[in-house]
């Protein structure tokens, strides 16, 4: 506990930076937005990591800004579930930038193409200050405000593409909303019931109650609407196909999360006690379904988008899964499991809609049966693709194995067979779409084609993150040794 | 029933009808309304709850979080009512897409 | 970070660099990309020597990654490792070689050469895995990097055999990964010991050790097509004709065999195999799938369904050798791993030289081609002969091996398959043979690319088959020298029943 005590000033840093690279967008001229947004991104990468670097030794860090005290100061939590997130978000945001930047530039003949749009960059920033913000988020009502900020963002992001677009954002907007209202009032709940908004706090003073147990309900209910659990995911399918590739990438890797992560450490650290065996194995049981679901959807999909945004509602289920895991003995394992499945799947997603964002913006069509000579044509999409699915699919040598390595042994360990069965049918399900996919992208166009001439930022930063995610199955002790630290009480106490 | 129960229950009530109102009401205007109503019945009930616990100096806290809540509404609100506006100009009426399967088909399927 | 623990590493890496940089290269780059496939594969060679001679000096060579907490990735060579990793690295010298001659001029290879540098580092892998999870990552990166190089033609019919590829060979993977992670539950790390490393707990529950035992030989069977989980193999044919020679004799079927092995010897160990009767089940489906691939094998008129059936009855030699349980049917069924994959890899060769020379493709149109092409016909002669056992091939040394182990074992039964499946192999092989010399050559062939000067063929094409035929011959005239498969066979063998 000798850490420099500065380094806790840093924590505002993945908020402070894209949010003031943001503002400075508003006002910058055109040429110039890219790179603030570049500026802002790698600032707030830097400074998570140098959190990151701190953390072993100075353990989780609990900041106040400005210094004003509970209830009306607004806490940030510096742990390894935080800052895995951050990093996780900024690396991809930060790719998907320079991707963006190429994609925006120069602008199609097109009237009302986004890059028209000066709104595009300030609304991007503000999606990355949002999220980082919902990660480091140390009390209840901080968490609404920034999810309030993150939806709204994020929905003017889709709303950019115009079109059938609208109508997506339209409805992700009223859901988004619906949800956090459902979310404030648990929190006003539980603000009564204990007193306290900070998450530490909540828990040695909550009892259990009908009036506890109805604010876990509201709060849960808020939040599994915006992660779209099944049957809660019917707004995600059409906001993530219609939106541009770069917003897709980002709505679906990382948008989604904030609300599971929040999912997952109001459950583990403020209210473990009402956590019952019979309501996690409900949200378990939304998981395994949202798996098989997800997974034959994508399967009948004829737009390469929409395959992989129900991709997604499958991979939130995946997520869900872990929940009937993480008490009793092996919770350590499944809580490393589910995280690097979360940051698995935010990397072979994010580098999947790139991908499907090259594709659509080079042959104007993204159906799956338009791919054949897609391989011929752009090669390294292609690859990025595969790579990305082998990811999904939980195969190794990929960060995906790691993750459903760790819940599967977990299962197994715990005789919960029905959770290995969901994880690895899922898995063979994410293979026969990935693969049906691949298979048409490899066959032979009907006419010659040859490469395409692409700005370089397109290809190579969609495939960077595909090769993060099979990095990261391999180089694991450091992400490993991140998400240990501070892990809740309740799991970190059963390990064995 | 003390005052600020009754105000936690009024809160409590103008949630669940803003709630039905958002899930029943076709009309986006209806539906942002509904949506206003939800968060009316929580500020409400972000008030009155505490008051019915605790005796002595009020709390500041809910105040500034209901002032917050608002400001926060207030912007969501008028974004909404933009958005909707959109909506009617490309869809020629002020609803939702039909059905999400059918959105998800695409440039070519837009209605 | 000395010798001893990188070479192993340098091993799969030896192809695995070559086979990303290929992927990155242009079409055109003809000569960069035969330059490093033949480094690759003549580094891997090279340092593989190397290995075999430190390992026969009861050196020890191991790379140990960390890859989960108490969870290693294990490259190690052992004995059995050397087995099959030199197979592979040989094999794989002359199909590099052969593919280089086939595919000249051919679109997309790139994508090929890449994925086949893909499928030899996983097949390294496979065989140096020193512990079960690293198996199992390389066992899935097969699966992964051979799928491409099916569905390689594009063709309608080969899509479809990608298809029945992949759902058979991803559920097969799911099967092992089951089998795995509950072995895994149970003792936690579980590393590949001779001797079994299940052994070091002896309180394990039945049941669960029964079914994880089921799970791993049902997920290897896949692979290893044992019936009736073959379905995928004849399909795969459709691939050209370096792949179903790499598929048939070296990668996809011999990783299934040799991890039935590793399973049987190396985790579960002889000791509690017998004790909890699970080799009976697997003995039985072994020879019911000689059986039954040599009675289809039989019945093709294509020349490569017939030696992919071929393989599907082959391949369960090694299982039977297994499953019977006894030190000298365990050498045979070692053996075999290696005599069956250069046996069969011969045929393959060949047979895609008639196809690729002559547009022969039929066993009914073998007629004469021993006159027209007589190296690759007295090559495919010498594989025939191995395949039914006739000495002094390779061959003959497994079939005495895993007769007299039978026999030993007390069991009279696999006498009687083995020789049940040898009149097979005759009837099957012995009339090509004889067509091939003693018929006479029709008017014209379907096509003749017969190079303007030399040889019947490119001596690319012509090269590999003869080569591999006379370490057949080799292996089975010379098999008591230090450096024969049966001599390895041997020192395994003595190892895993503790001689």
């Amino acid at each position: 506990m000798t850490a420099d005590p500065t380094v806790a000033h840093w924590i505002v840093g993945p908020i402070l930076l894209p949010l003031l690279a943001a503002a400075l967008a508003f006002a910058a001229p055109p040429r110039a937005r890219p790179w603030l947004a570049a500026a802002g991104v790698l600032g707030a990468l830097l400074t998570a990591a140098l959190l990151a670097a701190h953390l072993p030794a100075a353990g989780p860090l609990h900041y106040r800004v400005g210094g004003w005290p509970s209830p009306l100061g607004v806490l940030l939590v510096a742990d390894g579930l935080s800052l895995t997130l951050v990093l996780t978000t900024t690396a991809i945001v930060a790719a998907a930038t320079s991707y963006a930047a190429a994609y925006l530039h120069p602008a199609p003949d097109a009237p009302g193409h986004p890059s028209a749009a000066p709104h595009f960059w300030p609304l991007w920033l503000f999606v990355c200050a949002a999220l980082n913000a919902v990660f480091l988020a140390g009390d209840l009502f901080n968490a609404y405000v920034t999810l309030e900020l993150l939806g709204l963002a994020s929905v003017g992001l889709i709303a950019l593409s115009g079109g059938p677009a609208l109508g997506a954002g339209m409805r992700y907007l009223l859901v988004t909303l619906v949800g956090s209202m459902a979310y404030l009032m648990g929190v006003a709940l539980l603000y009564a019931a204990t007193g306290s908004l900070d998450l530490p706090a909540i828990a040695p003073a909550l009892a259990a109650s009908p009036q506890a147990s109805l604010a876990v309900a509201l709060v849960t209910a808020g939040l599994l609407l915006k992660t779209a659990l099944f049957p809660l995911h019917f707004w995600l399918p059409p906001a993530h196909a219609s939106a541009l590739g770069p917003v897709s990438a980002v709505l679906s890797a990382l948008v989604v999360k904030a609300t599971f992560v929040l999912t997952l450490r109001l459950w583990h650290q403020a209210f473990p006690d009402l956590a019952l065996p019979a309501a996690r194995d409900l949200l378990g049981a939304l998981g395994a379904l949202a798996v098989l679901w997800g997974g034959l959807q994508a399967l009948r999909q004829q737009r390469l988008k929409a395959l992989v945004a129900y991709s997604t509602v499958a991979q939130v289920g995946y997520l869900f899964l872990a929940f009937p895991l993480l008490h009793g003995p092996g919770a350590a394992d499944a809580w490393r499991g589910v995280v690097y499945l979360a940051l698995a799947h935010a990397f072979a997603k994010s580098a999947l809609f790139l991908a499907a964002g090259v594709i659509l913006r080079v042959t104007g069509d993204d159906t799956v049966a338009a791919l054949p000579g897609a391989a011929k044509r752009l090669p390294l999409t292609v690859f990025t693709i595969g790579l990305a699915g082998v990811s999904l699919m939980g195969l190794p040598p990929t960060s995906g194995f790691i993750g459903k390595w760790l819940l599967l042994t977990t299962a197994i360990a715990a005789e919960r067979w029905w959770i290995a069965a969901v994880l690895v049918a899922g898995g063979l399900l994410t293979a026969a779409y990935m693969f049906r996919v691949l298979a048409k992208a490899l066959l032979p166009a009907a006419a010659a084609v040859t490469r395409e001439r692409l700005p370089p930022a397109l290809g190579w930063s969609a495939f960077a993150l595909a090769l993060a995610g099979v990095a990261l199955g391999l180089a694991t002790s450091a992400p490993l040794g991140l998400i240990d630290i501070g892990a809740p009480p309740a799991v970190a106490e059963a390990a064995p | 029933m003390t005052a600020p129960s009754l105000y936690a229950f009024v809160g409590a009530l103008l949630f669940l009808v803003g709630l039905y109102g958002a899930l029943a009401r076709r009309h986006l205007v209806r539906k942002i309304l509904a949506v206003n109503l939800m968060a009316s019945g929580t500020f409400l009930l972000l008030i009155a709850l505490p008051a019915t616990a605790a005796a002595g100096p009020p709390d500041p806290a809910p105040r500034a979080m209901v002032l917050t809540g608002i400001v926060v509404a207030v912007s969501a609100t008028a974004f909404a009512l933009a958005l909707a506006r959109r909506v009617r100009a490309e869809q020629g009426r002020p609803l939702l897409p039909g059905d999400a399967s059918e959105a998800a088909q695409g440039p070519t399927d837009d209605r | 970070m000395n010798a001893r623990f990188l070479l192993p590493l340098l091993v799969v890496l030896s192809s695995l660099v070559p086979g990303l940089v290929i992927f990155a290269l242009r079409e055109q780059a003809v000569r960069t990309r035969r330059l490093l496939n033949m480094a690759g594969a003549t580094l891997k060679v090279a340092l593989i020597a190397v290995m075999l001679y430190g390992v026969y000096h009861d050196a020890s060579y191991e790379t140990r990654l960390p890859l989960l907490p108490g969870l290693d990735l294990v490259l190690h060579a052992t004995p059995l490792a050397m087995l099959f990793v030199t197979l592979s690295a040989v094999l794989w010298f002359l199909t590099t070689v052969y593919a280089i001659g086939y595919l000249e001029g051919s679109p997309n290879r790139s994508r090929f050469f890449g994925f086949f540098s893909l499928c030899v580092s996983a097949t390294t892998g496979i065989a140096m895995a020193g512990n079960l999870l690293t198996f199992v990552v390389f066992y899935e990166l097969l699966t992964l990097a051979t799928w491409p190089l099916v569905v390689h033609n594009g063709t309608p019919e080969a899509l479809r055999a990608g298809r029945t590829y992949l759902a058979y060979t991803l559920v097969g993977g799911v099967l092992l990964l089951l089998g795995a992670a509950w072995l895994h539950a149970l003792v936690g790390t579980v590393p590949f010991i001779e001797g079994g490393s299940l052994s070091a707990h002896p309180d394990l529950p039945r049941g669960p050790l029964i079914a994880a035992f089921a799970l791993l030989v049902l997920g290897l069977g896949v692979k290893a097509s044992l019936v009736p989980l073959h379905g995928w193999l004849p399909l795969a044919m459709v691939a050209p004709a370096p792949v179903s020679a790499l598929l048939h004799a070296v990668a996809v079927v011999k990783a299934g065999a040799f991890g039935i092995v590793r399973v049987c010897y190396d985790v579960y160990g002889v000791r509690l195999t017998s004790e909890l009767g699970v080799l009976a089940p697997l003995a039985l489906l072994a020879a019911v799938t000689i059986l039954y691939g040599s009675v289809r094998a039989l019945q093709q008129t294509s020349l490569k369904r017939r030696l992919a059936y071929s393989t599907v009855s082959q391949v369960s030699y090694i299982a039977l050798g297994v499953a019977v349980l006894g030190p000298i049917a365990t050498i045979g069924g070692l053996v075999h791993i290696v005599h069956q994959g250069v046996m069969k890899i011969t045929l393959f060769f060949c047979a895609g030289n008639l196809a690729e020379t002559l547009g022969v493709h039929r066993v009914d149109a073998l007629d004469g081609v021993g006159r027209r092409m007589p190296l690759t016909m007295a090559a495919f002669t010498v594989g025939a002969l191995g395949m039914i056992g006739v000495p002094p091939t390779a061959g003959f040394i497994s079939k005495w091996y895993l007769g007299v182990g039978a026999l030993e074992g007390q069991a009279g039964w696999a006498v009687a398959v083995l020789v049940v499946s040898t009149l097979l192999n005759a009837a099957y092989f012995l009339p090509l043979v004889y067509a091939a010399w003693f018929r006479p050559p029709p008017e014209s062939w379907p096509k003749d690319r017969r190079p303007r000067r030399g040889l019947e063929a490119p001596w690319l094409l012509v090269g590999p088959p003869v080569v591999t035929a006379l370490i057949v011959l080799f292996m089975g005239l010379f098999a008591s020298l230090p450096v024969s498969p049966l001599t390895w066979g041997r020192l395994i063998a003595a190892r895993e029943f503790g001689w």
